[in-house]
């Protein structure tokens, strides 16, 4: 999501090594009974593969509608609010974070002698199946994730368009925008969209100057739904400039299946081509 | 320099600030471009850019430039200490305070002056304690330490106010509203600001020739037929009231108002009522010139005006400091 950019090059070099920790600690001989995810994205892994009373919490995020493409299965597990001391007292056996996640929490729950495995970001479709399969492999749930990738490779299959269709372009909160090398990119692109992205040469996501998206004037401005409360952030999304841009150009909003690799991308994915579809045939 | 060289070598940089704020942007395209694109384009991709972007990004430089200059030379010249300045005495803070207070309890989607209204009234609390503490003579040490105390509490309320929000974005706005920005402001912007603004320049400036009696003294003012009483009613009515819509709009941005009343003092002799429309004027040239400053230096960032100002303000605030400290002592 936009709003957890922060000092990303620090923090990906930090997880970096949390990674190599995790790599160093041996395996375990049977499969963790006491599962505590802190991740947006590793709870509704874990909520999708994990068996029955397996996974004991997952993070506050995940009951969120606005942010979570799983929250009703979420609601019905105990949440946590990503704090060592606490995640400590649910005793786990393993802890599911991501290469994000505050890295003094991660450090102290280690030093706790508590098993943290630190997932990648998917930046890209490619990258699902392979989120899945390393935690299935930690969860001992392969079988269950194995009948999941092959139902997902079957809808990607079936959901490819044709490239160099209608330009899209994200617009976010506080002019921020997404970079090629992106998830979102890959859905977009997958649906047969080229990403405006590509013609700015932006490979990392970042601001751009609300006049260079007007200027650009793409055909789908894809937004993000209004969180309660008022930000200055999003009303840069109601700016003048941008509405006449909508006037002409569609619009749409990345929801929550859009932020984690899992297979829900598949329901953004079909929202695309169906967008694609009805504004080629208004053409 | 007569008074007519001076006001209209201050007029003639404001409109030249103007035109190079309309030209600086990220989206290259030439003056003659984007001038013709403003004044006859038919709604493609550059009159927009010109005329909903751009425009109203230069237009709210000056009025919240001519509000903060305004309110300074105002503050200063009835107090009669050139310390006294809307951001240092916690009157931009409380105006923001009030603006996030009305955004974040939906008061603000009220009605459509619900916003500045809101910032009027923090400043006007603002306005109301620094005048009750510092007295009509504004000593130097109360009027900064209560300056001191007034921003730190309206800061701290800002951010807890912020911190409360559902909205996750709302917390990373500390910034804009203690440093100020004019980034992607649009015509709404100026529309709610303009009747507040417009209410206080007119009382500021109907105060001209009080101040310049207050030179002389309470006594000699009130034998002159100054009426102080209302004076004093005009100058916390009129501060608040300019000082509250800019904030509500920009954030609050700092210095301004001690900076450009400190300029152009010597150019005008002592004669704080004329002093009023150069600040006014000087104080939209500054605010233009910090508004380009911040599109050139970091054109991707949003680099906050208040950086700047503070960088050019502060050593002068300290200066300042330096020559009234016997004073202080």
């Amino acid at each position: 999501m936009a709003f957890v950019r922060g000092s990303e090059r620090i923090i990906q070099a930090l997880a970096a090594a949390g990674l190599a920790l995790a790599a160093a600690t041996p395996l375990r001989a049977e499969a963790p009974a006491r599962v505590v995810s802190m991740n947006l994205c590793t709870d509704q892994l874990a909520l999708m593969l994990a068996r029955e009373g397996q996974l004991i919490s997952v993070s506050d995020i995940a009951q969120d509608p606005l942010t979570s493409a799983m929250h009703e299965e979420a609601s019905a597990v105990p949440v946590n609010h990503g704090g060592a001391e606490e995640i400590f007292l649910l005793q786990p056996d393993l802890v599911l974070a991501g290469v994000w996640s505050d890295p003094t929490t991660v450090a102290m729950l280690r030093s706790l002698g508590i098993e943290v495995a630190q997932i990648g970001v998917a930046n890209s479709l490619g990258d699902v199946p392979e989120r899945m399969r390393e935690v299935a492999a930690l969860l001992d749930r392969e079988d269950a994730a194995e009948a999941l990738i092959g139902r997902f490779e079957t809808d990607l299959a079936r959901l490819a368009g044709p490239g160099d269709g209608p330009r899209a372009a994200f617009y976010y909160p506080n002019g921020y925008t997404l970079g090629t090398g992106t998830l979102s990119h890959d859905i977009v692109t997958h649906a047969g969209f080229s990403h405006i992205a590509e013609e700015l040469g932006r490979d990392t996501s970042g601001r751009v100057a609300l006049e260079l998206m007007v200027l650009a004037a793409p055909d789908l401005v894809i937004g993000t739904a209004p969180y309660p409360g008022a930000s200055r952030s999003e009303e840069i999304l109601r700016h003048p400039a941008l509405r006449s841009l909508t006037e002409t150009a569609r619009g749409a909003e990345s929801g929550p299946d859009w932020i984690c690799g899992t297979p829900h991308v598949v329901h953004a994915l079909a929202e695309m081509v169906a967008i694609r579809a009805e504004i080629e045939a208004g053409e | 320099m007569s008074r007519r060289a001076i006001f209209s070598g201050l007029a003639l940089v404001v409109l030249a600030l103007f035109v190079l704020s309309l030209l600086t942007g990220p989206a290259g395209f030439g003056p003659g471009e984007s001038l013709a694109a403003l004044l006859t384009g038919q709604g493609d991709a550059v009159s927009l850019v010109m005329r909903e972007i751009r425009l109203p990004r230069a237009i709210l430089a000056v009025m919240v430039g001519a509000s903060l200059g305004l309110s300074g030379a105002a503050l200063q010249g009835y107090l009669r200490n050139p310390l006294a300045e809307p951001g240092l005495i916690g009157v931009s803070g409380s105006a923001a305070l009030g603006a996030v207070i009305a955004l974040q309890t939906g008061f603000a989607a009220m009605f459509a002056l619900a916003l500045p209204f809101a910032a009027l009234t923090g400043a006007l609390i603002a306005v109301l304690l620094i005048l009750a503490l510092a007295g009509p003579r504004g000593g130097s040490l109360t009027l900064i330490l209560a300056g001191i105390a007034i921003s730190a509490l309206a800061g701290a309320l800002t951010s807890l106010v912020l911190n409360l929000s559902p909205n996750p974005f709302a917390v990373s706005e500390t910034v804009f509203w203690m440093l100020g920005s004019l980034a992607d402001r649009s015509f709404w912007h100026v529309g709610v600001a303009l009747p507040f603004m417009a209410v206080g320049w007119v009382l500021l400036g109907l105060t001209a020739r009080g101040l310049d009696a207050l030179t002389l003294g309470e006594d000699a003012a009130a034998s002159l037929g100054i009426r102080l009483g209302r004076m004093r009613l005009m100058v916390i009515f009129g501060t608040a009231s300019a000082v509250g819509a800019a904030t509500a709009v920009a954030g609050a941005i700092g210095f301004v108002g001690l900076v450009v009343p400190h300029m152009l003092r010597p150019l005008l002799g002592a004669r704080p009522g004329l002093l009023l429309p150069a600040s006014a004027l000087g104080g939209a040239a500054l605010v233009l010139a910090a508004d380009i400053a911040v599109r050139l230096v970091l054109p991707d960032r949003d680099l906050k005006l208040g950086v700047l100002m503070a960088i050019v303000g502060a050593p002068l605030f300290l200066h300042l400091i330096y020559k009234t400290r016997r004073q202080l002592a």
